[in-house]
C-alpha cells in the first residue's frame, strides 16, 4: 500500500510527461488527479490504521560502497504517515484545482500544450515530497530534497516567457543551494561520525554524538550541536527561514497552485519535518534548538511585519507562510515536536485554502493581483469568499478561549505559543506580536478584497465571475479541514500528554519519566545497551523495548535508537510545562487576536484614509516594511555584486585571456613556431640528416657516460 | 645444420627458396608480364606461411645453438609482418599496373626483405640479427628506388641506403664493442657477461646498437630520413615501409633489450623514454605543417613509434604487451589508411596534397567515413581502437613509475589530434575544390572498410590479439 502512495505519482509524472501525446492532454491531466486521489485515499488509510511500531519497508539496495550501503526504503511511523497525508491530501486537491485553474492561460497562446507538463510537474513534486518523508535514511531524504527543490524550480519557472518567472526560479534554487550544503555538509558529518547514514543507527549514535567534540572551520564543537546546526541550515534554505527567506516571495510567480502546493503547504514545511524526525539528535544538542528558537521567532515577527504593508494578494500569503513556518520551528526548538506537526499538518490546510482561495480572486479578476484593484467582491464570488473567510479565521486562531471549540489555528497556534513560553520570553513575546501582525494583515487583506468600493479597473469587475466546480470543491474540502482538523487532532499532537505519546509511538518515555530517581526499567537490557554502535543496525526497534532513560544512554555509550516516531529526553517537560502556564499566557493570542482584527476594522472599514495618513507619518518605518527590511539590497550589495564581479573577472581575465590566452597562445604561437623549425631542419640535404644523427649519438653516449649508467 | 634446426628456421627456408624459385621462373619466362602474378603468388605465400606459424604452437626453441629463436613472440611478430607484407602488396598493385611501374622483381624483393625481417626478430645472436637487418634493408633501398624514372625515387633510394649505411656502421660499431667486452655475440652469453651492473664498454656498445635500431624504426633524431622517403617512393612502397619493417625493427628492438641486456633494464630504459619523448612530439608538431598526405603519413608514423617505444621503455611485460598491441593496431590503421592513399587520384594522376579531399564527404559519403574512423583512430579518440592502444602504453609507463613519460605522451597525442582532425575537417567541412576521381579498386576497398570496421569492432572483441600479445612478451621477458 505505502509503495502505491508513493509510486501513483510518479507513474502519473511519467505518463503525463512523456505520454501525453498519447493519450491526449486531457486525459493525462485526469490520470494524474485520479492517481493523487488514490494515493490520498490510502494515506488516510495509513494514518488512521497505523501501528504504533516503526515499520521498514525496504524496496531495493540503491548504494554499496565501503561501508555505506543505503537502501531505499520506506520508513513507517507517525510523522511520515502525518506528512502523507497532509501531501497527498493537498496535492490531490491542487491537482484538481488546477484543472480549472490551468484551464486557460494568457501566458500560451492556444495551441500551446502547456497542460500535460503542468501536472506532470506537479505529480514530479509529489513524488519527490514523498520520496522526502517516507526515507528511513539521509541520503534518500537528500534525494527528495533536491527533488522538490528542481520540482519548485520547474514550477516556480513555468511561465518560462517571463523573465521574472525565470529569475525566481533561478533565486529560489540558487539560496536553496546554501541551505543544501549546510545540509548536505550535516550528512557528510553524521556519516564521518557515525559511519552510516541511516536514521535507525544516527539516532542510536544520538547521545554518543553528545559527548564527541569535533573540529569544524575554526574551532572544536560538540558534534551533536553541530551536526544538527548544519543540518537546520539545510532546513532554513527549505523553509525560507530568516536569510535564507527572500527566495520565497518571488516564488510566488509561479502558478498558484503551485504556491499552494508548494510553497505553503508541503515544501516549505520540509525543514520542519526534518528537525522532527531528527527529534532523537535535537534532544541531545541544545545549543543548535536555542538556534532553532531564536531564528524561527524572529522570522515569525520579521515574515509578519513585512506582510502589514504589501498589496500583492500573494506576497501577503507568502509572507504569512514564511512567518508561520517560524512559528513552527519554535515549537520544533522548544522540543514540543507534536506541536510544530500540529501546526504543519492545520496550517497545510488554511495555507492552501487561503491560497486557492487567492487563486480563485485572481483568475476571477482576470489575473490581477494587486489588491488595491479589488473591493467588493463578496458579492460577486460569494464562495470563494466564504472559503477565505474560513481560511482567516484558522489561521488567525479564533476561537473561544479555555474550551476546545475553534478554529484549526486556534488549537495549534496557542500550542506552539504556550510551549515558547516555557522555554524563551523572547520568542514568547516575538510570537504574540506576531499574532497580532497576522491578524491584521489577515483581516487587511479580506476587507481590501471582498469589501468596500469596487476599485480598479471596471471591466474587469463587471466581468468577475465564480470559479468552476473543479476549483470551488478543493475549497470546501480544505474549508473542512481549515475548520475542524485542530479540533480532532488536537489531543493526539498535544492536547493530552499520554494520548500524544502514544500517538507517536513512544510508550517506554512513561516509564522513563517514572524511573528517573535511578531505578530504570531498561536496566535488565544493560548487556544488550553496551553492544558495539556499529553492531546497532541488526537491533530493530520493535525487537528492543528498550528504556532509554538518558542514564542508560550515558553509560551504555549508546546501543539502540530510541523508539517512536519522535523522541523527547526524560528532563525535557516542555510539553507538560506548557499545559500548566498561567491563563494570561493562553489568553494573549486571542487578545493580540482581536487586536489585529479591531486594527484591521479600523483602518480599511472604518476610517479607509488612516493607512496612507499612518504610511505618510511614519515614512521611513514603511519604507523598511515595504522593501521587506532591505533583505534583497544588502544581500544584493553583500553577495550578489560581489559575486558577479568576482565571476567577470573569472571569466574576463581568468579564462579568457589566462586560460583561452595561454592555450590560444601555445597552440596558435608555439606550436606553429616549432612546426616551422623542424620543417627548417628537414632541409633535404643529406648532411643535415647524418648530421642529426651523429648529433643525436653523441649526446647519448655524452649522457650514458656522465649521468646514467656509469658510477 | 641438423634437422631439427632445419625444421625451426623452415618457414624461413620456404620464403627464401620461393622467392628465388620466383626469380629465376621471372627472369626465364615473362618478365614483367608475369608480375600480377607473382604479387598474387608472393602474398598468397605470405598469407600460407603465415597461418602455418600462427597454427604451431611449439613453445620455444632455439636452432643453431642459440643463434635462432622460435618463441611466441617471433611467432607474433612474424605473422604479424607476413600479413601487413601481403596485404601491401595486393593493395599496390593496381596502383603500381596503371603508373606501368608493376616489375616482377616487386613483389619478390618486398619477400625478400620480409625473410630479413623474419630472421630479425629470430635473432638470437648479433651476426644473426645484422644479417637479418642487412637483408632487410638491402631488399628496402631497392625498392624505394623503384620507379627509376622519378629523380624523387631515386633520391629516395639514395638517400635511405647512405642513411642506412651509416646506421648500419653504428650498429655494428656498437656489436663489435659489445662483443669485445662480452666475448660473445651470443645474447644469452651477453645477458650473462653484463649482469646486473654493465660495464662501460658494454654500455656504449649498447647506445650504438640502439641508435641503428632506432634508425630503423625512424625514431628522433635518427629519423631525418622517413620524410623524405616516404614521399620520395611509390606510394605502395611507402606503404610497405609504414607497416612490416616498423614491426620488424620494434620487435628486434625489444629483443636484443631484453635477450641481451635484460639485466640492465634501467639503463636503456631512459634512453628508449628519451627517445619516445622526442619522437612523439617532433612527430606530432612537424606533421602540423605538413600538405602531402605521404609526409605527413611519414611524421604520423614517427610519432606512433614513439608510442610504441614507450612501451618498451617501460621495461615490463606489460611494457612489452603493450608495445605489441600497439603496434599491430597501428599497422592495421596504416594499411586501412594506404589503401585510401593509394586511391587518391584525380584525372588518374596521383594526387597527395591533403586540400584535394575538400568536401569529399559530399562525393564519397561511406569511404569518407571510414576515413574518418581511421583518423580519429590514428589520432587515439575514444572509442576508436587507436584510443585503446595509446591507452595500454600509457598505462604500462604509469604502472612502471614512468609517469612523466605518460603525461609528455598525453601531450603528443592532443597536438597530433590537430592533423588527423584536419584531414576531417577538410573532408566535411571544406571548401569545394576539384573533385578526387572517384575509383578505388576492389582490394583497396575492402581493405579501407576492413580496416576502419576493425576500429570500431575491435573495441569489443580484440580477435584475441591480446591473448597473444601476452603470451609473446611472456616469452621474451621471462
Amino acid at each position: 500500500m505505502e509503495t502505491i502512495i508513493l509510486f501513483a505519482p510518479l507513474v502519473g509524472a511519467i505518463l503525463a510527461g512523456f505520454g501525453w501525446k498519447v493519450i491526449g492532454e486531457k486525459p493525462a491531466q485526469y490520470l494524474t488527479v485520479g492517481l493523487l486521489f488514490l494515493a490520498a485515499l490510502l494515506s488516510w488509510i495509513v494514518f488512521i490504521w497505523l501501528e504504533p511500531e516503526t515499520r521498514t519497508i525496504t524496496l531495493f539496495r540503491w548504494i554499496e560502497s565501503g561501508s555505506l550501503s543505503i537502501d531505499w526504503a520506506i520508513r513507517m511511523d507517525r510523522l511520515t504517515a502525518t506528512m502523507l497525508v497532509v501531501v497527498t491530501t493537498v496535492s490531490s486537491l491542487v491537482h484538481l484545482y488546477s484543472i480549472g485553474y490551468m484551464a486557460h492561460d494568457e501566458n500560451f497562446s492556444d495551441n500551446e500544450p502547456y497542460r500535460a507538463r503542468f501536472f506532470a510537474y506537479l505529480s514530479f513534486f509529489t513524488f519527490t515530497m514523498l520520496m522526502l518523508v517516507t526515507s528511513d535514511n539521509l541520503v534518500q531524504m537528500f534525494f527528495g530534497w533536491e527533488g522538490v527543490g528542481v520540482a519548485s524550480y520547474l514550477l516556480i519557472g513555468f511561465y518560462f516567457k517571463k523573465p521574472s518567472a525565470n529569475a525566481a526560479a533561478m533565486k529560489a534554487f540558487i539560496v536553496n543551494r546554501v541551505g543544501d550544503f549546510g545540509f548536505a555538509l550535516g550528512i557528510f558529518g553524521l556519516f564521518y561520525m557515525v559511519d552510516s547514514i541511516r536514521l535507525e543507527d544516527v539516532f542510536a549514535a544520538a547521545p554518543k554524538l553528545a559527548e564527541t567534540q569535533i573540529s569544524f572551520l575554526w574551532a572544536e564543537w560538540n558534534a551533536a550541536n553541530l551536526l544538527m546546526m548544519l543540518l537546520f541550515i539545510g532546513a532554513m534554505g527549505k523553509s525560507a527561514q530568516l536569510f535564507l527567506h527572500t527566495w520565497l516571495p518571488d516564488a510566488m510567480e509561479g502558478p498558484t497552485p503551485v504556491s499552494a502546493l508548494i510553497h505553503a503547504a508541503t515544501m516549505v514545511t520540509a525543514g520542519v519535518f526534518l528537525v522532527a524526525r531528527m527529534s532523537p539528535l535535537m534532544e541531545y544538542a541544545p545549543y543548535a534548538k536555542d538556534f532553532i528558537v531564536i531564528v524561527g521567532a524572529t522570522t515569525a515577527l520579521f515574515a509578519a511585519s513585512v506582510g502589514l504593508v504589501q498589496n500583492d494578494i500573494k506576497r501577503v500569503i507568502a509572507y504569512s507562510t514564511c512567518s508561520q513556518l517560524g512559528y513552527m520551528f519554535v515549537a520544533a526548538g522548544a522540543g514540543v515536536y507534536g506541536a510544530a506537526m500540529f501546526h504543519l499538518l492545520t496550517h497545510a490546510f488554511f495555507k492552501a485554502l487561503l491560497f486557492l482561495g487567492a487563486g480563485s480572486v485572481i483568475h476571477a479578476m482576470h489575473h490581477e493581483q494587486d489588491m488595491r484593484n479589488y473591493g467588493g467582491l463578496r458579492k460577486k464570488i460569494p464562495l470563494t469568499f466564504a472559503a477565505m473567510v474560513i481560511g482567516t479565521l484558522a489561521i488567525t486562531g479564533v476561537g473561544i478561549p479555555f474550551t476546545y471549540i475553534g478554529f484549526a489555528g486556534f488549537f495549534s497556534k496557542d500550542a506552539i505559543i504556550e510551549s515558547a513560553y516555557v522555554v524563551s520570553d523572547y520568542a514568547f513575546w516575538m510570537l504574540v506580536i506576531a499574532a497580532l501582525f497576522t491578524s491584521f494583515y489577515s483581516w487587511r487583506l479580506i476587507f481590501m478584497t471582498f469589501f468596500g468600493e469596487a476599485r480598479g479597473d471596471k471591466h474587469t469587475h463587471d466581468h468577475a465571475h465564480e470559479s468552476p466546480m473543479s476549483m470551488l470543491v478543493p475549497l470546501g474540502v480544505l474549508s473542512l479541514g481549515a475548520i475542524f482538523s485542530g479540533f480532532i487532532f488536537y489531543s493526539s499532537f498535544f492536547g493530552d500528554v499520554e494520548k500524544s505519546r502514544e500517538f507517536f509511538g513512544m510508550p517506554e518515555h512513561i516509564a522513563a519519566v517514572e524511573g528517573e530517581g535511578g531505578e530504570t526499567a531498561g536496566s535488565s537490557h544493560g548487556g544488550e545497551a553496551e553492544a558495539e554502535v556499529a553492531d546497532t543496525s541488526e537491533h530493530n526497534a520493535e525487537e528492543t523495548v528498550v528504556a532509554m532513560s538518558e542514564h542508560n544512554v550515558a553509560m551504555a555509550g549508546g546501543a539502540v535508537a530510541p523508539q517512536g516516531a519522535i523522541y523527547m529526553r526524560a528532563d525535557n517537560m516542555v510539553l507538560e510545562e506548557a499545559h500548566e502556564v498561567a491563563d494570561w499566557v493562553k489568553l494573549s493570542p486571542f487578545i493580540a487576536m482581536l487586536l489585529g482584527l479591531g486594527t484591521a476594522y479600523m483602518f480599511y472599514m472604518r476610517r479607509p484614509d488612516w493607512p496612507r495618513r499612518l504610511a505618510e507619518a511614519q515614512k521611513p518605518l514603511y519604507l523598511f516594511l515595504l522593501n521587506k527590511w532591505y533583505f534583497d539590497e544588502i544581500f544584493d550589495v553583500i553577495f550578489v555584486r560581489p559575486a558577479m564581479a568576482l565571476g567577470r573577472f573569472l571569466w574576463k581575465q581568468g579564462d579568457e585571456k589566462t586560460i583561452d590566452g595561454g592555450l590560444n597562445g601555445l597552440a596558435m604561437g608555439v606550436v606553429p613556431y616549432l612546426t616551422r623549425m623542424a620543417g627548417r631542419a628537414q632541409s633535404g640535404y643529406l648532411f643535415h640528416y647524418a648530421f642529426a644523427m651523429v648529433l643525436g649519438i653523441a649526446i647519448l653516449i655524452t649522457w650514458m657516460s656522465i649521468g646514467g649508467g656509469v658510477e | 645444420m641438423n634437422s631439427a634446426d632445419f625444421s625451426i628456421v623452415l618457414p624461413e627456408v620456404v620464403l627464401a627458396i620461393y622467392s628465388m624459385g620466383a626469380l629465376l621462373f621471372g627472369v626465364f619466362t615473362g618478365k614483367d608480364k608475369t608480375a600480377p602474378l607473382m604479387v598474387a603468388m608472393s602474398a598468397a605465400v605470405m598469407v600460407v606461411l603465415g597461418l602455418w606459424i600462427a597454427s604451431s604452437s611449439a613453445g620455444s626453441r632455439t636452432a643453431f645453438d642459440g643463434m635462432f629463436n622460435d618463441d611466441a613472440f617471433a611467432r607474433y611478430a612474424k605473422v604479424t609482418i607476413l600479413w601487413s607484407a601481403a596485404a601491401v602488396l595486393l593493395m599496390g598493385q593496381s596502383f603500381l599496373l596503371k603508373r606501368n611501374l608493376l616489375r616482377f622483381e616487386y613483389p619478390l624483393l618486398v619477400t625478400l626483405s620480409v625473410v630479413g625481417m623474419m630472421m630479425m626478430v629470430s635473432a638470437g645472436d648479433l651476426m644473426g640479427l645484422y644479417m637479418g637487418l642487412e637483408l632487410q634493408s638491402l631488399a628496402l633501398y631497392v625498392v624505394a628506388s623503384l620507379n627509376r624514372d622519378s629523380a624523387r625515387s631515386t633520391e629516395a633510394g639514395l638517400k635511405y641506403f647512405v642513411l642506412g649505411a651509416l646506421s648500419s656502421g653504428m650498429l655494428l660499431y656498437g656489436a663489435s664493442l659489445t662483443y669485445g667486452f662480452a666475448g660473445t655475440t651470443l645474447f644469452s652469453g651477453i645477458l650473462e657477461a653484463a649482469g646486473d651492473e654493465a660495464s662501460i664498454g658494454l654500455l656504449f656498445g649498447l647506445v650504438f646498437m640502439i641508435t641503428g635500431l632506432a634508425f630503423k624504426v625512424s625514431a628522433v633524431p635518427f629519423h631525418m630520413w622517413t620524410p623524405d622517403v616516404y614521399e620520395g617512393s611509390p606510394t605502395p612502397v611507402t606503404a610497405f615501409f609504414a607497416t612490416a619493417p616498423k614491426v620488424a625493427a620494434l620487435a628486434l628492438f625489444a629483443r636484443l633489450m631484453f635477450d641481451a641486456f635484460g639485466g640492465v633494464v634501467d639503463q636503456w630504459s631512459q634512453v628508449i623514454a628519451v627517445l619516445a619523448v622526442a619522437s612523439m612530439f617532433l612527430g606530432a608538431i612537424a606533421a602540423i605543417g605538413q600538405r602531402n598526405i605521404k609526409r605527413l603519413m611519414a611524421y604520423s608514423s614517427i610519432s606512433h613509434m614513439g608510442f610504441a617505444l614507450m612501451g618498451l621503455a617501460a621495461g615490463t611485460t606489460g611494457g612489452v604487451q603493450a608495445m605489441l598491441i600497439y603496434v599491430v593496431i597501428y599497422v592495421t590503421m596504416n594499411i586501412g589508411t594506404f589503401a585510401f592513399i593509394l586511391s587518391m587520384e584525380r584525372d588518374g594522376q596521383p594526387v597527395t596534397d591533403i586540400n584535394a579531399l575538400n568536401q569529399y564527404a559530399r562525393a564519397e559519403p561511406l569511404k569518407a567515413m571510414a576515413v574518418l574512423v581511421l583518423m580519429f583512430s590514428l589520432a587515439g579518440v575514444p572509442p576508436m581502437l587507436g584510443f585503446f592502444g595509446k591507452l595500454s602504453v600509457l598505462d604500462a609507463a604509469v604502472s612502471a613509475d614512468l609517469i612523466w613519460l605518460a603525461v609528455l605522451g598525453v601531450i603528443a597525442s592532443v597536438i597530433s589530434a590537430f592533423y588527423y582532425l584536419r584531414i576531417v575537417y577538410f573532408m566535411y567541412f571544406g571548401e569545394e575544390t576539384d573533385a578526387l576521381d572517384s575509383g578505388i579498386s576492389t582490394v583497396n576497398w575492402v581493405f579501407l572498410m576492413g580496416s576502419a570496421a576493425v576500429m570500431l569492432l575491435g573495441i569489443i572483441n580484440m580477435f584475441g590479439v591480446e591473448g597473444m600479445a601476452a603470451a609473446a612478451a611472456d616469452a621474451l621477458v621471462r
